[in-house]
């Protein structure tokens, strides 16, 4: 019992993770209408931002603050810069465009940083607390407290703000909003810039961990994906609750299903995205897509 | 401004086709055993991509993992050439009641790694495209990271990490060839035999199914056009192209391992299905092209006299493909195509 407790936080945690990368998606979804593939690379590169702060003797909040700037003002940039000249064209180009940026981008880490892997300083001490004989890892609960205080912090930006306010419309209505005086372009970038912000921060709570290699967040991408499917592809509470719920689901299957392991856990991920897709497209809380022919 | 009568455009047409083939067929005369070895990859990398534009090009669905595809061409290729024998001669113990035979000729295995991989992709496909919109994508991005994974864990059959080594390649046949030019006869014969179904496919009533599928839709579907129905065969046509360009790989380089398919290879060859042109077949040759060998001239360009890093060709690529959807969505093809055209355009007659 104890160890199962212990599987289950050790499983939010990671959760945690893939529900943060999968919220910058489900937002990006939600306004672009497109997937972003690049998604995991934006977080890589803010990542070994924050390594190459701390590695010049910054402290780690500092260094983890001025992290988030600098991934919300590269968001902002990227949308600007690269998706806003095929913002109007079919998706397939958009989602080409975003493969684009994928390729560029985690070859421009390998470029800048090596192909080596690095080690990544957690902010958290390496102890373990003892509950009533269940062992939990503060590293696991902080990782966790980090990622779902922004999650909330996100969550009264959009609720209680005029800006996020602003941004749900054009999400919903671009055209409407337009006429409401919504700058809808910068909504979008914004809404680029917060994803990118997310991803940051999942990709710095993931690094102690899985450590620093230009590929580390190709791996947490597919479980966002699925996570993010799971929950439904339009719905921000799903994505939470679908990464969370996905995290403990392989930690536990891989825990104690002999045949999924530790190898099969990738594979596990891409069965769940595949087993919604046949049961429930919508996923748990997404809207189904109804058209009139 | 010039323009060619129909009849006459089907004939330039013909000819540069005719043309290509030439060239093809003489080429190897010219060239050392390492440059026979290099369009050997380019005839690879063609089948890989004429398959792939198949499905991106004419139906509109992305798949990241066609270098996964691929993979699995390669194992079933290496798999059955080892046969039963082979395999525990290496010491695997491959299940019974996997029917793997006692080893056969590598080029016989071509069309059924042509088969074991089309209905994989059907199969694949099926719950893959129920999501509208990049459903594909995401599914096909999954399975492209987790097939290394996958292969390791049942190394009884796959040998692992380790992989599995395939008897140097020879010349079947009693044909008086070196065993470079087999290969590259027998992958450019594959690719004139693919290339001609594939052009049979799209001309078609499929071919045109999935262009109004790609165009539009809802109109297709209001036309009578199943979605679900087209998408998952163009996904299955294109993964069977991939399993023989996988099968072909395999037997080029007498070598399977897990990580012969990495993910970065499945994203290599959607770049260069773009950048030769979506829902272009001869544009597919520009693509196979630059996938063998601008990671040659990006690392160390020819004029410059200095190398940069292994990473540069994935900038170049990544560069390159985002300035061509901004620029020339339809790739070299459709650039040639919009300077080719006014010369070549059927003179409209009276009926039309």
């Amino acid at each position: 019992m104890a160890e199962l407790l212990q599987q289950i936080v050790s499983g939010l945690a990671s959760g945690a993770i893939y529900a943060s990368l999968a919220l910058a998606l489900v937002l990006i979804y939600r306004s672009t209408d497109v997937i972003n593939f690049a998604q995991g690379e934006m977080a890589t590169f803010t990542t070994y931002t924050a390594w190459s702060l701390m590695h010049h003797g910054m402290s780690y909040w500092p260094a983890f603050a001025l992290t988030l700037a600098i991934a919300f003002a590269g968001g902002v940039a990227v949308e600007r810069v690269v998706i806003r000249p095929v913002e109007r064209r079919p998706e397939l180009v958009i989602v080409i465009v975003t493969i684009g940026l994928l390729l560029t981008i985690n070859a421009t880490i390998g470029w800048i940083w090596g192909a080596d892997v690095k080690a990544f300083d957690s902010p958290f001490p390496n102890n373990t607390w003892d509950v009533h004989g269940v062992t939990i890892s503060i590293q696991d609960v902080g990782t966790l407290g980090v990622c779902l205080f922004t999650v909330l912090l996100l969550w009264g930006f959009f609720r209680f703000t005029t800006v996020g306010l602003a941004m749900r419309a054009v999400a919903i209505n671009p055209n409407a909003s337009r006429l409401l005086a919504v700058r809808v372009g910068w909504m979008l970038a914004l809404g680029w810039g917060l994803a990118a912000v997310l991803g940051a921060v999942a990709g710095m709570m993931a690094a102690p961990t899985v450590f620093l290699d230009p590929s580390m967040m190709l791996v947490i991408l597919i479980y966002a994906f699925a996570a993010a499917v799971l929950g439904g592809i339009d719905s921000p509470v799903g994505a939470v609750v679908g990464g969370l719920t996905l995290g403990v689901l392989i930690n536990l299957l891989s825990r104690y299903v002999d045949f999924v392991g530790t190898e099969l856990r990738l594979p596990t991920a891409l069965a769940v995205l595949l087993v919604v897709l046949i049961i429930r497209p919508q996923g748990l809380f997404g809207h189904r897509a109804v058209r009139r022919v | 401004m010039i323009a060619l009568p129909r009849p006459l455009y089907t004939a330039v047409k013909l000819t540069a086709l005719a043309a290509a083939v030439a060239i093809l067929a003489v080429l190897p005369r010219f060239m050392g055993e390492f440059r026979v070895g290099q369009f050997t990859f380019v005839g690879i990398y063609f089948i890989a991509l004429l398959g792939l534009n198949i499905l991106t090009g004419y139906s509109g669905q992305i798949s990241l993992g066609h270098g996964a595809f691929m993979g699995i061409g390669a194992y079933v290729t290496a798999v059955l050439t080892l046969g039963r024998k082979g395999l525990v001669l290496f010491g695997h113990h491959p299940p019974s009641w996997i029917p793997l035979g006692d080893g056969m000729r590598p080029t016989l295995t071509i069309p059924i790694a042509f088969v074991v991989t089309g209905i994989v992709g059907l199969l694949f496909g099926m719950p893959a495209l129920r999501l509208a919109g990049v459903s594909l994508a995401l599914a096909t991005f999954a399975v492209a990271v987790s097939l290394p994974t996958v292969a390791k864990r049942f190394d009884d059959v796959t040998g692992g990490g380790g992989g599995l080594s395939l008897p140097l390649p020879e010349t079947p046949f009693g044909l008086h060839l070196s065993a470079p030019h087999w290969l590259y006869y027998e992958a450019w014969g594959c690719a004139a035999i693919l290339f001609v179904v594939a052009w049979l496919l799209v001309r078609a009533r499929v071919g045109r199914a999935w262009r109004s599928i790609r165009d539009g839709e809802l109109a297709a579907t209001a036309s009578g056009v199943s979605p679900a129905l087209y998408k998952t065969l163009a996904f299955g046509v294109s993964s069977a192209f991939a399993g023989v360009a996988g099968s072909l790989l395999a037997i080029q380089v007498a070598f399977v391992n897990p990580d012969t398919f990495p993910l970065s290879l499945s994203i290599l060859l959607l770049a260069s299905v773009v950048v030769g042109g979506l829902g272009s077949l001869s544009g597919v040759i520009v693509g196979a092209l630059m996938l063998e060998f601008l990671p040659v001239y990006a690392q160390h360009p020819p004029l410059v006299g200095q190398s940069f890093s292994k990473q540069a060709p994935g900038v170049v690529f990544g560069v390159v493909l985002i300035l061509i959807m901004f620029a020339v969505p339809a790739g070299v093809a459709g650039l040639l195509r919009r300077i080719v055209r006014p010369l070549t355009k059927p003179v409209p007659t009276v009926s039309d």
